[in-house]
């Protein structure tokens, strides 16, 4: 009788396991070509999905830093200060030779040790823009990471504008799209989204729903999403330059402070072993 | 002659034990024309404090730690800070870049405020729970109550001091508060910030008090409070007067000298409390917003006002209620009501038996809900003041009150347990 008993339960695992395989398969089925829809989707639909963008940089990556401080000098200083940073801590830090730091990065006739500071008058500013460009030194940590990354990529081509550009996540803003030579031009593509409201009327409103390139710029989208990236990545790490030493030191002072508490510990265990 | 302790242990060293004849000399020198050896032996060995103390007898100590820490962190920011409405927010910068670490005393002073607000919160929960307020701890609980009002002065002063815009407008809302007061509201509020708006006046009286006047009132309040522990002595988790028992030595048979026995096991508590501490300082210092608030990294701005103006965490339990209640008034005065409160406990609790562990159910759904409603108002005290919150609010509001109000029926009808002749303890 088990002879025969043992192959039809065979039968029957090789029967489950078989009905396990194709429920997952089908499960799984769906779940690919949702995840290919939405890459083709993303594709197409760029931008849809900008207020979830994250900086992820890194203040670790030198690198990075070098480029992000590159980036800042030749595009952001012009109207930006940063008043809390100098040149030599921004060498130092960065690890940029100050030979190197003078030749590329240093404007002609400054300290080392002079802060950054932009050339444009702060009146001029105001008159030109309206408002003079704030100071970056502390936006990483004022607005937040994500806040600058997600503001540096949805620039979009706005001709009811006076300087041409809007922004997503800062609309009218002030700043005109200065990385518009790098990252080129789109152009914001809104949908109907109004809405029948109770008392017969409609509230008209338009959503944003994606990006439409318009013309290519110097950098490829991938290549653009680096340059913002390390951007984001040295004002970052310029709001507080303390940081990867803060972190480092931090290790020691914990292991310090659990080898300590243990051994408190153990003067505490033997005090306490005659208390009844 | 060699002291056995009523637990029986043996009597810990005399503290002159100085290996050196130098130093023994000094010591009896010293002695001869202060006494410290005196006031060892009296306060700190001959203080017999109840064994049975569990994790909650931690956070006096801590308190005090903690008291210091802001004390030496505060005189090192002190020697950079540059108070005044056009240096004060530079000078924090100039500490957090080019001082050495400057960094490391500004998040040490930063994190202190609210780690002194957490382990405070805690030390009165534990209050609380096992009825420490009761007689004859009251002027011990009041004393504690006005430090904790004294610190909260001492918080709000400081928080101004960075002249971030947070800063700028949480003083304008919580000096605005005092504006509410009938008649001379106006006129005080103008009286208090020395000047038409929130001004470089302001901050400059905030230093004054904060860096002088209120630690001074600080100090005092806890010696006064370390007194009057001495005086009564520790209550414990069993709600039992441990003097009632005393062995033939006349010590209490249920304590231990506080030293060695709990200056050991509090450095124990210490250690754990800085290895946290630690972590936030020197990984997430502003801990998401909650310890340093975003908007506080740009200056102090009266054209813009923040997104929404919140106080520190600290703060928000009572901030939640004073924005649950539509009138302003009305609001500040329950919100007022919602500290003062504190102070009744010793008279509002009828209760037979001091600690929760003998008292019925009514007291343990109470204090429970007591304690839901406070975490809860203080997370909606940061949320925007808007629709389901504010409906959250006044219901957790209602039942903070009512956890007061209520508290002589509760704990008069309550059915309590027998509280034992001597402390629950279990040797390790």
């Amino acid at each position: 009788m088990p002879t025969e008993v043992e192959p039809a339960a065979r039968t029957r695992l090789a029967g489950a396991l078989l009905a396990v395989a194709l429920l997952s398969g089908a499960a799984l089925l769906p779940a690919i070509s949702a995840a290919e829809a939405q890459e083709k989707e993303a594709a197409v639909r760029f931008g849809a999905d900008w207020h979830t963008w994250h900086a992820n940089n890194d203040v670790k990556d030198l690198p990075s830093l070098q480029r992000g401080a590159r980036n800042f000098v030749s595009y952001c200083l012009g109207c930006h200060s940063l008043k809390y940073e100098r040149w030599s801590r921004l060498g130092e830090d960065l690890k940029i030779p100050t030979a190197l730091l003078q030749l590329d990065l240093l404007p002609p006739g400054e300290k080392m040790t002079a802060y950054i500071l932009t050339a444009m008058p702060a009146g001029d500013a105001e008159n030109w823009f309206g408002k003079t460009p704030p100071d970056l030194s502390l936006m990483a940590r004022a607005r937040g990471r994500d806040y600058l990354y997600q503001y540096l990529k949805t620039f979009y081509v706005d001709p009811t504008r006076q300087t041409g550009a809007n922004n997503l996540r800062l609309p009218a803003t002030a700043m005109p799209h200065v990385l518009a030579e790098v990252e080129g031009l789109k152009r914001a593509v809104f949908r109907d989204a109004s809405t029948a409201v109770a008392g017969g009327g409609v509230m008209h409103e338009q959503v944003f729903d994606h990006f439409e390139p318009l013309s290519p710029g110097r950098l490829s989208a991938a290549d653009y999403d680096v340059f913002v990236r390390d951007t984001v990545n040295f004002l970052d790490y310029v709001s507080e330059p303390t940081q990867a030493a803060r972190r480092a030191l931090g290790v020691w002072v914990v292991l310090f402070l659990l080898v300590f508490t243990w051994l408190a510990w153990l003067v505490k265990r033997e005090y306490w072993k005659d208390v009844r | 002659m060699a002291v056995k302790t009523a637990s029986g242990a043996p009597a810990p060293l005399p503290a002159a034990h100085a290996s050196g004849g130098a130093v023994k000399g000094l010591w009896a020198w010293l002695n001869k024309r202060l006494p410290l050896q005196e006031f060892i032996d009296s306060q700190l060995i001959g203080y017999y404090a109840p064994k049975n103390f569990n994790i909650w007898y931690f956070f006096g100590s801590l308190a005090l730690v903690v008291l210091a820490l802001q004390l030496v962190s505060g005189i090192f920011l002190t020697m950079f800070y540059k108070v005044g409405e056009l240096t004060s927010f530079d000078s924090v910068e100039y500490i957090m870049r080019e001082v050495d670490y400057g960094w490391l005393i500004r998040y040490l002073h930063s994190t202190g405020a609210s780690a002194f607000f957490i382990v405070v919160y805690l030390h009165m929960f534990r209050a609380l729970l096992y009825g420490s307020y009761r007689a004859p701890r009251e002027l011990l609980w009041l004393i504690g109550m006005l430090l904790y009002l004294t610190l909260m002065a001492e918080a709000f002063m400081g928080y101004v001091l960075p002249w971030g815009n947070m800063s700028f407008w949480g003083a304008q809302v919580i000096v605005n508060l005092f504006g509410t007061i009938p008649g001379i509201g106006p006129e005080l509020v103008i009286w208090i910030r020395g000047d038409y708006g929130i001004a470089d006046a302001t901050l400059n009286r905030f230093f004054a008090l904060h860096v002088a006047a209120i630690p001074l009132a600080l100090l005092l309040l806890v010696l006064l409070h370390l007194v009057a522990l001495r005086q009564t002595g520790s209550n414990n988790p069993d709600g039992i007067e441990i003097k009632a028992k005393l062995g033939r030595d006349g010590k209490p048979l249920d304590g231990v000298p506080f030293h060695p026995y709990y200056t050991v096991k509090d450095t124990v508590a210490v250690g754990v409390f800085f290895v946290l501490f630690a972590i936030v300082v020197f990984f997430v210092p502003t801990l998401g917003g909650l310890f340093l608030e975003s908007p506080n990294f740009e200056p102090a701005n009266p054209l813009s006002t923040p997104e929404h103006i919140a106080p520190v965490w600290y703060f928000t339990p009572y901030y939640a209620i004073l924005r649950a209640v539509p009138d302003q008034r009305l609001g500040a005065l329950l919100m007022l009501l919602a500290v003062v409160l504190f102070l009744f406990l010793p008279w509002l609790d009828r209760s037979p038996v001091k600690s929760i562990r003998y008292k019925g159910w009514m007291s343990r759904v109470a204090l429970t809900l007591f304690a839901i409603s406070f975490l809860a108002l203080g997370y909606l005290g940061l949320q925007p003041a808007e629709g389901l919150y504010v409906v959250l609010a006044r219901i957790f509001a209602l039942v903070y009150f009512l956890f007061f109000l209520l508290m002589p029926f509760y704990t008069w009808l309550d059915p309590v347990k027998p509280v034992p002749e001597r402390v629950t303890y279990h040797a390790h």
